[in-house]
């Protein structure tokens, strides 16, 4: 892979108290590419994910080492509010706050004192979201009033809104229907021209869909990592084929 | 159906609808009863004179019916306290819910339980024993009763409830609204001042109101701490009379029924009333109308 890497994990050991929960993981995040994180439930692809940008710092019993390189820094000891707004994350139901469309987009910019034309953000974030052309006559209307899927494209917006590097997904699609679903993935296809995607999915269709890179999650450990196709087509550990083919999981 | 489920059904629907009732007929019941001494002591006293008028003695000759003395003592107790408990208390309730370790929380949860469970007569022994000397090093002219003491009594006493209420408020919060404000960068301070307060507000108003009406309603504490010297003063180191000191004056009292002294408690009892009344009102129409702006 002689890709460029964002974000490199190096022997990461994360544990809930004293339970173990990921085991040693190597993990390369590519530039400009979908990395997809699959693997059944509990087997820790969520908490990596969600270690990537420190947003398990607010569990009480969780700890972790190892080292996750981010720009020549490593991210367990940068300010994690920094490390957040470089590194942003959609999460599994969409969460937009009870303001109007615009608020939510202009909130995370606003905090930072970002001196920007809010107007103009609101419509590029909007658009680089696909949510434009259909909210632009309701722009303050409540975020809450909109569909599951909108609200969803909303919140990739607000997180667009803070021109990271990285966006991390956490099952973006699991509360949506199909046709949310196929618009998000599109998005996603989409927003990989500017922004290093990390998606945790439980579904292996869309991980086939959406990813560049796979990486198969079992019991704590990275099991395989690849290019898409190869971890589809020619997986080479049998647990990968296992699970992929349906036997388990 | 059966008859026999007809039946049954038929008895749980009326014996709900007759716990339904109680309240409604409650307070029917109490509109009536103030109104019916309240009405002839207006008609022996004008209600300008009583709303408007200053000296309050109808139990000493020359009687006078000015309310404004009670009024303002007790409105110094309700704006003292306020000052002390909803600061305070909502503060703590941050504290609690989004910076305190769980051992934290298990031993300043039950404190506070315990502090509202203590009898109000003790708070006031407390006041009178205990806060009156301090505010007497402070400021020497303090008179052994005065509004300030019973103000900061009362302060603590509605302290725990609001405290608890805001903690729930804050506890309801959904956990993925405040980590959508952190995955954006946002420190805990405008996670607290921009997602979690503004979504708890509506509870937040809910319960300085509650602690406002129980702060107007406090009366074993007040009176022991400020005393039941009915003037009209803005001064918090004097002594005052609250409303309700002033009804329980009377009616421990040998006050015979039917007179005009007697009556009095019920004008004031009224006042009171629709004071709580207006409250009540005025929180639900902000409440209503935060909850149509808050887009």
């Amino acid at each position: 892979m002689n890709q460029e890497t964002v974000m490199t994990c190096r022997n990461v050991n994360i544990f809930y108290g004293e339970k173990q929960a990921v085991f040693d993981v190597n993990l390369d995040i590519l530039k400009n590419k979908v990395t997809a994180i699959i693997g059944p439930s509990g087997c820790g692809k969520s908490t990596l994910l969600r270690s990537l940008n420190r947003m398990n710092d607010f569990v009480p019993s969780f700890s972790m080492n190892g080292e996750i390189n981010f720009d020549g820094r490593d991210v367990l000891k940068s300010d994690p509010m920094e490390v957040r707004t470089r590194i942003g994350m959609v999460f599994q139901k969409p969460n937009p706050f009870p303001k109007s469309i615009y608020n939510n987009i202009i909130w995370g910019p606003k905090i930072h004192g970002h001196k920007v034309n809010y107007d103009e953000l609101v419509e590029s974030s909007l658009r680089s979201a696909a949510l434009w052309d259909e909210v632009k006559d309701r722009l303050h209307d409540s975020a809450l009033d909109l569909s599951g899927g909108q609200q969803q494209r909303l919140c990739i917006a607000r997180t667009v809104a803070m021109k990271p590097e990285v966006i991390l997904m956490d099952e973006p699609c699991s509360a949506l229907d199909p046709r949310s679903t196929i618009r998000i993935e599109d998005l996603i296809n989409d927003l990989r021209e500017e922004y290093s995607i990390a998606i945790v999915t439980h579904n292996m269709q869309q991980a086939a869909r959406v990813s560049d890179y796979t990486a198969f999650f079992y019991e704590g450990e990275l099991i395989e990592y690849g290019v898409t196709d190869g971890i589809f087509t020619n997986p080479k550990e049998k647990r990968t084929e296992d699970y992929i083919t349906g036997r388990f999981g | 159906m059966t008859k026999k489920v007809k039946i049954i059904e038929f008895l749980v629907r009326g014996a709900l609808g007759i716990c339904a009732l109680v309240t409604l007929i409650t307070t029917i019941g109490i509109v009536l009863v103030l109104g019916s001494e309240t009405i002839p002591f207006f008609e022996e006293v004008s209600i300008t004179d009583f709303l408007f008028g200053t000296r309050w003695t109808p139990l000493l000759e020359p009687k006078s019916f000015g309310v404004l003395p009670l009024v303002s003592g007790t409105g110094m107790i309700m704006l003292g306290s306020a000052f002390i408990a909803l600061p305070v208390g909502i503060t703590t309730a941050v504290y609690l819910s989004e910076f305190s370790s769980l051992k934290m929380r298990a031993v300043i949860k039950p404190v506070l339980e315990v502090l509202a469970g203590i009898p109000t007569i003790v708070y006031g022994y407390f006041a009178l024993t205990f806060i009156t000397p301090i505010l007497k090093i402070i400021f020497p002219q303090t008179e052994v009763f005065n509004a300030a003491s019973g103000a900061i009594v009362v302060g603590i006493m509605v302290l725990p409830m609001v405290a608890s209420l805001c903690d729930d408020a804050f506890q309801s919060v959904p956990k993925a609204l405040k980590e959508g404000g952190y995955a954006l960068g946002a420190t805990s301070f405008e996670v607290i001042g921009q997602v979690i307060i503004p979504h708890s507000a509506s509870r937040i108003l809910a319960a300085f109101i509650l602690a406002l009406s129980r702060a107007i309603g406090e009366t074993m504490a007040v009176t022991l701490a400020s005393g039941a010297n009915a003037q009209f003063t803005f001064s918090p180191l004097q002594s005052i009379q609250t409303m309700t000191a002033y009804i329980v004056q009377v009616s421990l009292g040998d006050t015979p029924q039917g007179g005009i002294e007697y009556k009095t408690c019920f004008a004031v009892g009224s006042l009171l009333f629709l004071i709580t009344l207006t409250m009540n009102v005025v929180g639900q129409s902000i409440l209503f109308r935060y909850r149509r702006s808050s887009k």
